[in-house]
């Protein structure tokens, strides 16, 4: 069982307590009606599903229930960090590289 | 006397402690402190099993939890019958009742070996090869016949009766292994303070010092020290010391799951007391001290009962007093098994002879055996063996050919060297490294933050292996923030030293056809089987191991799986690591589903949700379903009542009188903020900003591709505030959607939601009566039709206790919803039953509620929708806000094949016989005589009798239905085609009229 960070608790709790709500940083359009059907595609249907590092929302669905954002290593499960929901894609990941 | 075979000058058992056993209906004598295998072998019994797949006579190959041969059923009462029961680990008890295996009529007498003379039929990727066609032969044949051949032991009839129970922990620093390596590393952790657990699958701690003689620490015997330190261990406060514990997976982040047993070695175990406890660890650091695991020698027939690996028979000798013969012959490459045939010389058992693969090795072992006049052959092999049911005999040659000698021995001991157990250090995720001068595979890259130390590292002689444990043990702790250790170092006075193995198959063993020279006992897997998988065209040793299934049986390949790589390898002429290790898996060794599910079983499980009217309800003898986790009332039946006559009076009390029904497992939502109307305008189809509070409208929840996700009544209780409910199902999901689209797409709304479900008790008054039987016992509410007209909510008192009285209905009767603190909610239930008395009306359960629903073609989100519905194929487009600029679902509901023609739309169905109840899920054709497979234009989703139309009712998803009103459709079913008319969905009052009748 993963521990997984909650980025409001700032606390790193058992996986149970999360779920997993899918990638992250896909914007939904501030003009939803007028998406082209590519762009709706996009949106809602192109997931990029990498090996290695993937951006993903969690819910601290056990715990205070907020959404917030993890980096995750898809091989080795590893998870890189989480941050806020509504915070930009953290340009450097600590520890990736070495 | 315990045996025959017991010295009672040797081993550490008591002997007064006599402990009576059977085994296949006789009785024996053991010890207690015996395993079932060393009590069978003081007993002169080797022959304990049959093999899986040829049925061929089997002994007992170790002493340990690697053992592939010696399997039990141990029998304990009627329910209490466990199959493959390794009897080397399976402690003795007085009256314990075991039974061999896989064999009929009898052990020693066996049908089933007549699959050994047929061996040619069932060689490696025999069931790919023949469980192929004809399809029949499946039902015939395969299944039945070849399967129930096959096989180990049987599974248990009857329902577990014992209990399991499981713990957390944290610790520091975990010690697997209590061998010599994770006892002086458990002490190096456990002397700086730090939290330390040691465990150990062994009933007792140390190891291999349960054999080595020739070990002494700080001046004890090796397994003396070993029970002083743990004894030591287990005294501090810091340290939890389980025995009988088997780590058997290693999980993310250093956690390790460890089942205890915990009474399986009772003779009686107390009732309060668990058959197993699961351990679920999380630690911070690991040293993982699994020790290693001897291979066999590969030669033919080396499965007869009587051979055993050289260390499982000094362990016999040395631990429990028993000698596994009295003259025993010793085949080896490894000087390892030289201490066994002197133990065994030395305590006055015959050794007729050794023979040794390598040429001429030396070492002070072999000169050792030589002195006490014990017989050598270097550079031999054996050949053949003599005996069936048990071995009699070695014939020996010059590996390289020549002269045979045969030599009679009533058991052999084995040795091809030992392989560090790598298994929970691979589960890690470690990868491991060929050492390509010891030919072993050890650890190589770390994963996580674990240690690997002594034998499983590859770590040779006592003293090396004490000195790389302590450092491992004190560097652990360390690392979690202790300071350094106040004890010392064990010191090591004496220990043994061993030279390496051979790995494959051993000349003798070639490629001739008769020959079974057994790689991996368990599954029956020979070296041949290994040649001829290569030669098939297997390549990677990944599939090698599936074509012939070696080390896929419970045991995992723990003997087994490096011979077989070797022989892959020089099948395949490449070097071994290029070959590379199959995969280890958790478990280590099996676990019970009894400790992995523990006490969540029966009742407990999943939770079950009752309402705070369901104490009346069963009360009043209603029958439950379950919806979801909830417990709801499905019908009331009177007496003589089944369950149509039940559902048929509810239906028609409904429509004539009133009657009454728990909804209180709806989902509810409060959602509720300066903003909360905005919020309801995205999240919902429907507009909101102009709904005037007070009043209610029927909402719908679309995902962002346009299908229906969920439904039901919203009122508006004030400006800022709605009271939402959902379907009973979908209350989570919808609360999780809306939170996510509040925390992450819309956070600038100002909006709290808040899930009500189980704070309102909701009682339904449906019916003619309805208000007649609300009405007295309502205060501050006018219940006129203009004070409280249909889909309008008012918040007042009812029986004194505040409620959110709703005027709606699900059954096109006029309707109120009742809700109260869910505390009163069954003492105003009570209330409104006695009011309801008055007037004739009835309780009704959920399948009058779908029937009376269906009559009025009102859908239930989930029965007639299925996640591809939208809600123009529902008929639903007036629920849709056409002046809307947005709402979750918009511009899914727009994509190209939503707006197609010809999809599936919600229609009625009439069967021309009104008798007739289709049968839902049903499949609808245009034509019955097309030919098969025939073109499915629809389904039926929902399906019942109706007593108020006296007639079938149906609603079903039929492509383009709205068009084909009026038209004749055809369910075919398996005894003859329904003929159906297209119909509109409301079957019952279609003006609606009795809404407010």
């Amino acid at each position: 069982m993963l521990l997984i960070r909650c980025p409001y608790c700032e606390e790193e709790r058992p996986e149970l307590e999360f779920r997993n709500a899918g990638e992250a940083h896909i914007a939904r359009s501030a003009n939803m009606a007028g998406e082209t059907d590519d762009d709706f595609e996009k949106f809602f249907f192109i997931r990029s599903n990498p090996k290695g590092i993937i951006y993903e929302r969690w819910r601290h669905m056990h715990g205070c229930a907020r959404f917030f954002n993890a980096v995750r290593d898809t091989v080795t499960d590893k998870f890189i960090m989480t941050y806020k929901a509504g915070e930009p894609k953290p340009s450097k990941l600590p520890g990736v590289g070495k | 006397m315990s045996g025959a075979f017991r010295i009672p000058s040797a081993g550490r058992l008591s002997q007064a402690k006599t402990a009576r056993f059977s085994f296949d209906g006789q009785s024996y004598a053991g010890i207690e402190g015996d395993t079932l295998a060393s009590a069978l072998l003081a007993n002169g019994v080797h022959l304990v099993g049959r093999s899986f797949k040829y049925h061929r006579p089997r002994g007992i190959l170790s002493a340990g939890a690697e053992e592939p041969n010696a399997l039990v059923e141990i029998k304990r009462d009627a329910a209490r019958k466990t199959p493959n029961v390794r009897a080397t680990v399976q402690e003795l008890y007085d009256g314990l009742d075991a039974q061999s295996q896989n064999r009929w009529p009898s052990l020693s007498f066996d049908v089933g070996a007549v699959n050994d003379i047929a061996s040619p039929l069932f060689s490696a990727g025999f069931y790919y090869k023949t469980f192929m066609w004809p399809k029949a032969a499946w039902k015939s044949l395969y299944e039945p016949k070849i399967r129930a051949a096959a096989g180990l032991g049987v599974s248990p009839d009857k329902p577990d009766p014992d209990h399991y129970s499981s713990r957390y922990a944290h610790c520091d620093v975990l010690v697997l292994g209590g061998g010599a390596a994770g006892i002086a590393a458990a002490l190096a952790a456990a002397e700086t303070g730090v939290r330390v657990i040691l465990a150990d699958e062994q009933a007792e701690f140390g190891g291999s010092l349960r054999f080595e003689s020739g070990a002494k620490i700080d001046g004890q015997d090796g397994f003396a020290w070993a029970q002083a330190a743990v004894a030591k261990l287990a005294a501090m406060d810091n340290v939890r010391v389980l025995s009988r514990t088997t780590a058997f997976g290693y999980y993310a982040q250093n956690f390790v799951g460890l089942v205890e047993r915990v009474s399986d070695h009772l003779k009686t175990p107390g009732r309060d007391l668990a058959r197993e406890r699961l351990w679920q660890v999380r630690a911070k650091r690991v040293v993982l001290a699994s020790g290693a695991i001897e291979r066999h020698m590969v030669f033919a027939d080396n499965d007869r009962p009587g051979i055993m690996l050289a260390g499982a028979a000094r362990t016999y000798l040395n631990h429990y007093g028993v000698a596994v013969g009295k003259n025993v012959g010793v085949y080896t490459a490894n000087d390892s098994a030289y201490a066994a045939a002197i133990d065994l010389k030395k305590a006055g058992v015959n050794v007729a002879a050794i023979v040794d693969l390598r040429d001429n090795p030396t070492g002070p072992v072999i000169d050792e055996a030589r002195a006490l006049g014990i017989e050598i052959n270097f550079g031999r092999a054996v050949i053949r063996v003599g005996g069936k049911l048990r071995v009699s005999s070695m014939t020996v040659q010059p590996k390289n050919g020549g002269g045979e000698r045969t030599i009679p021995v009533d058991a052999i001991l084995m040795s091809a060297g030992w392989t560090p157990s790598v298994h929970l250090f691979s589960q890690s995720r470690g990868k491991v490294a060929f050492n390509d001068e010891t030919k072993r595979f050890v650890p190589g890259t770390y994963a996580q933050d674990c240690v690997s130390v002594g034998a499983c590292n590859g770590t040779d002689g006592l003293s090396a292996t004490l000195d790389e444990a302590y450092a491992a043990g004190a560097n652990a702790a360390k690392d979690t923030g202790a300071k350094t250790a106040k004890g010392t170092k064990p010191k090591v006075d004496a220990s043994e030293s061993w030279s390496r193995g051979m790995l494959g198959a051993a000349p003798g063993a070639g490629a001739d056809t008769t020959v079974k020279a057994f790689v991996d006992f368990q599954n029956d897997v020979t070296a041949k089987d290994i040649r001829q998988a290569v030669h098939e065209g297997m390549r990677s040793i990944e599939h090698v191991k599936r074509f012939t299934t070696n080390g896929m049986a419970t045991d995992q390949g723990k003997t087994s799986n490096m011979h077989g790589l070797a022989i892959a390898a020089e099948t395949l002429g490449k070097p071994i690591p290029e070959v590379g290790l199959t995969t280890f898996r958790a478990p280590y060794t099996p676990v019970t589903f009894g400790a992995i599910v523990s006490h969540a079983r029966g009742p407990l499980f999943d939770p079950t949700r009752k309402t705070a009217i369901h104490p009346w309800a069963e009360a009043q003898g209603a029958v439950f379903e379950d919806v979801g986790q909830w417990k709801r009332a499905w019908y009331f039946p009177r007496a003589g009542e089944d369950m149509h006559a039940a559902v048929d009076r509810e239906c028609v009390a409904v429509r004539k009188t009133a009657g009454l029904f728990d909804a209180s497992t709806l989902g509810k939502i409060e959602v509720v903020g300066p903003d909360a109307a905005k919020f309801m305008e995205l999240l919902y189809t429907n507009p909101w900003e102009k709904l005037e509070p007070g009043r209610c409208r029927y909402g719908i929840m679309l995902r962002e591709d346009g299908f229906i996700y969920d439904d039901g009544v919203v009122g508006r209780l004030a400006p800022d505030r709605f009271h939402v409910t959902t379907t009973t199902g979908g209350a989570p999901r919808v609360m999780n959607h809306m939170e996510d689209y509040l925390q992450t797409e819309f956070p600038h709304l100002n909006v709290w939601l808040t899930s009500i479900t189980e704070q309102w008790a909701v009682i339904a008054v449906q019916g003619p009566k309805s208000r007649d039987i609300i009405a007295p016992l309502v205060e501050g509410i006018d219940m006129s039709d203009a004070g409280l007209p249909h889909m309008s909510v008012r918040e007042g008192k009812i029986c004194g206790v505040p409620t959110r009285l709703f005027r709606m209905s699900f059954t096109g009767e006029r309707g109120f919803e009742v809700n109260v603190p869910a505390d009163y909610g069954q003492a105003v239930w009570e209330a409104l039953w006695a009011e309801g008395q008055k007037h004739g009306a009835a309780a009704y359960g959920t399948e009058a509620m779908h029937v009376l629903r269906a009559e009025k073609g009102y859908i239930i989100v989930g029965q007639d929708t299925d996640g591809t519905v939208t809600p123009n194929d529902a008929g639903l487009d007036w629920a849709v806000g056409k002046k809307k600029a947005d709402f979750v679902g918009i511009r899914g509901m727009a994509r190209p094949d939503l707006v197609a023609k010809g999809r599936k739309q919600l229609v009625g169905i009439k069967t021309r016989d009104p008798k007739v109840v289709l049968e839902e899920g049903a499949q609808i054709v245009e034509d019955p005589k097309q030919a098969i497979p025939m073109k499915m234009i629809g389904h039926v989703t929902s399906s019942y009798w109706s007593e108020n139309c006296g007639r079938s009712i149906a609603l079903a998803l039929v492509a383009g239905g709205r068009d084909r009103m009026g038209d004749t459709l055809y369910v075919p079913m398996p005894n003859g085609v329904i003929e159906v008319e297209v119909t509109g969905m409301v079957f019952f009052d279609e003006t609606g009229g009795r809404l407010n009748g």
